[in-house]
């Protein structure tokens, strides 16, 4: 099973390393994000123990990023369906786990080069944060782009038809990100809003972020948001490998 | 190396339940050239999906190079080649890289799978498009790529579907050929869906007729077309009333018709039914100018066991999977 994972994992990142690009594409938008609206932040928030209101920002922006570059690999792999792809490996003894994971590793490694671009960019821009900090809330980042860009080709391998996938990833993406408190904390919402994020996991993850960039790694929040990430990253994996399985069947 | 019994799957969309494969029996012997011949929506490409453990059947049971469909899918995998209708590159993925990630994925290791691919661009005439990606291939390099990937791993029984839909002539002969040789020079076991007549008559020992979801004719195609109809004969000459006269009273011979120039008449074997014609004409003086013997083509045994045209494509199932 590893060694079909990393079968499958050298094919898919063959693209992306020849058109090293597409990289810094499906980042704009955190990054748009991060400069634009980033600096609104600095006189509005004081966050005690942060430096200043990157240190939450940030970590903020991170979740995003894994949001959108793990949601959105199902893309990907709509061309591979339409070209057969999918369905020629399947017909090979290759494990199903593996077709999927090879596919969920590129997107991690992407993300995690997105990433250590985009907290780049946050220092030019003024954030500090401790360094095991930085480390362990990109280890969270990558398990959690990894359940997303999981539960994203189980999309795209269970809707009927292609074009479904675009609104379809949209619609959820986007209230996914709102209810997070990517943007601006949860507790600044009225107290409907803030039960509605509970049942929300990326508001965990956000909340656990933001706690490893304060350094503050014995918080009840890193545990809960760790356990929920790894528990969904099961849970799509899972999920997922029946769909590899049971494709059309 | 094939062997089905009561294959059948049922498709439930919101509105209907649509049964493309409705109990299919068939057995294919090792080395065989097998054609599954049907039109469009006929459940030819569902039935090789489920041969090829793509698509859970709903009912039946099938062993396939020797191992069952249902409990060992692993197995049959390992010893089974799948080219299906579209191929099944990687749109930006390298000629050569797709094969050897083919090799790979059937665990071969990369010593083996280098000599392999190797080998197999050698054959296929696929050297010098190694770098290439396959989006850039013509079709009948595309074809040629497509059937390398499925051979990779030397199997058992190699399932081809449609394997020249939209191909240019020359490259239809070209993926024939090809078919020829790996059957006579590895005696792998071949079985191709087609709905192409000229295909299953140039490349098949044996075919089926399936319309329906179900098989409605079967044998070698030489079979098949003299079950159905028999040869037509037209015979041509300054007295036509007497030609046919002389013609109805031959051995077998039906369907007599006198068009503006000619006898057309149906006898069972037109070689055997010549000399006879001969003989009586001589012996009664009657002038003959010309003669000519129609063999049956598969798409006059189609018409026959199905009541359509291979060509009218049923438009209630176009889509069966």
């Amino acid at each position: 099973m590893p060694r079909d994972t990393l079968l499958v994992f050298r094919h898919t990142i063959g693209p992306v390393l020849r058109s090293p690009v597409t990289i810094v594409i499906s980042m704009v938008h955190p990054v748009l994000y991060l400069v634009l609206f980033g600096p609104l932040l600095e006189n509005l928030v004081r966050v005690p123990g942060a430096t200043n209101s990157w240190q939450v920002f940030a970590p903020g922006i991170l979740v995003q990023l894994a949001l959108f570059t793990g949601g959105f690999a199902g893309f990907a792999l709509l061309p591979d369906l339409r070209a057969g792809v999918v369905e020629r490996m399947r017909v090979t003894p290759v494990s199903r786990t593996a077709l999927l994971l090879g596919r969920v590793l590129r997107d991690v490694v992407v993300t995690m080069v997105q990433a250590v671009l985009l907290l780049a960019a946050a220092a030019v821009l003024g954030m500090r944060a401790p360094v095991a900090g930085l480390a362990l809330g990109l280890l969270l980042a990558a398990v959690l782009s990894g359940a997303l860009s999981a539960a994203s080709y189980t999309m795209a391998l269970s809707l009927p038809n292609e074009y479904q996938f675009a609104p379809v990833v949209q619609s959820l993406t986007l209230p996914l990100m709102l209810l997070s408190g990517v943007l601006l904390p949860m507790a600044l919402a009225p107290d409907w809003l803030r039960v509605v994020s509970w049942f929300n996991p990326l508001s965990y993850a956000v909340d656990a972020e933001r706690a490893l960039f304060l350094g503050d790694y014995a918080a009840t929040d890193v545990l809960v948001g760790v356990l929920v990430v790894v528990v969904v990253f099961g849970f799509t994996v899972v999920w997922g490998t029946r769909s590899y399985r049971r494709r059309n069947a | 190396m094939i062997h089905v019994r009561g294959l059948a799957r049922r498709f439930q969309t919101r509105r209907a339940t649509v049964d493309a494969v409705r109990g299919v029996d068939l057995d294919v012997a090792a080395g065989e050239i097998v054609g599954f011949l049907g039109p469009n929506g006929a459940g030819k490409t569902t039935t090789l999906r489920m041969l090829t453990t793509l698509l859970e059947p709903s009912a039946g049971s099938a062993e396939v190079a020797g191992h069952d469909l249902r409990r060992e899918p692993a197995a049959v995998r390992r010893r089974i080649g799948y080219v299906a209708q579209g191929g099944g590159c990687s749109p930006q993925g390298r000629v050569r890289e797709e094969l050897v990630l083919q090799a790979r994925l059937h665990r071969l290791d990369r010593d083996r799978a280098r000599r392999r691919v190797d080998e197999l661009m050698d054959r296929f005439a696929l050297g010098d498009l190694a770098d290439r990606t396959t989006a850039t291939l013509s079709g009948g390099q595309r074809r040629r790529l497509d059937l390398a990937i499925g051979l990779v791993h030397d199997p058992a029984v190699l399932f081809l579907d449609e394997p020249t839909a939209a191909l240019d002539p020359q490259s239809r002969a070209h993926v024939w050929d090809h078919v020829r040789a790996l059957n006579a020079d590895h005696h792998a076991t071949v079985f191709l869906t087609t709905h192409y007549l000229d295909e299953a008559d140039a490349l098949c020992d044996r075919v089926l007729v399936i319309d329906h979801g179900r098989i409605v004719a079967a044998g070698t195609p030489a079979e098949l077309k003299r079950q159905v109809s028999g040869d037509v004969v037209e015979v041509a000459g300054p007295r036509l009333a007497a030609l046919a006269e002389i013609a109805g009273r031959l051995r077998g011979a039906r369907d007599v018709a006198t068009t503006a120039d000619s006898v057309r008449f149906r006898v069972p074997r037109g070689d055997t039914a010549l000399p006879e014609l001969m003989r009586a004409l001589d012996q009664a003086s009657v002038p003959l100018t010309s003669v000519q013997v129609h063999h049956p083509t598969l798409d006059d045994v189609f018409l026959a066991v199905t009541g359509r045209s291979l060509r009218d494509d049923a438009p209630e199932a176009t889509r069966a999977a």
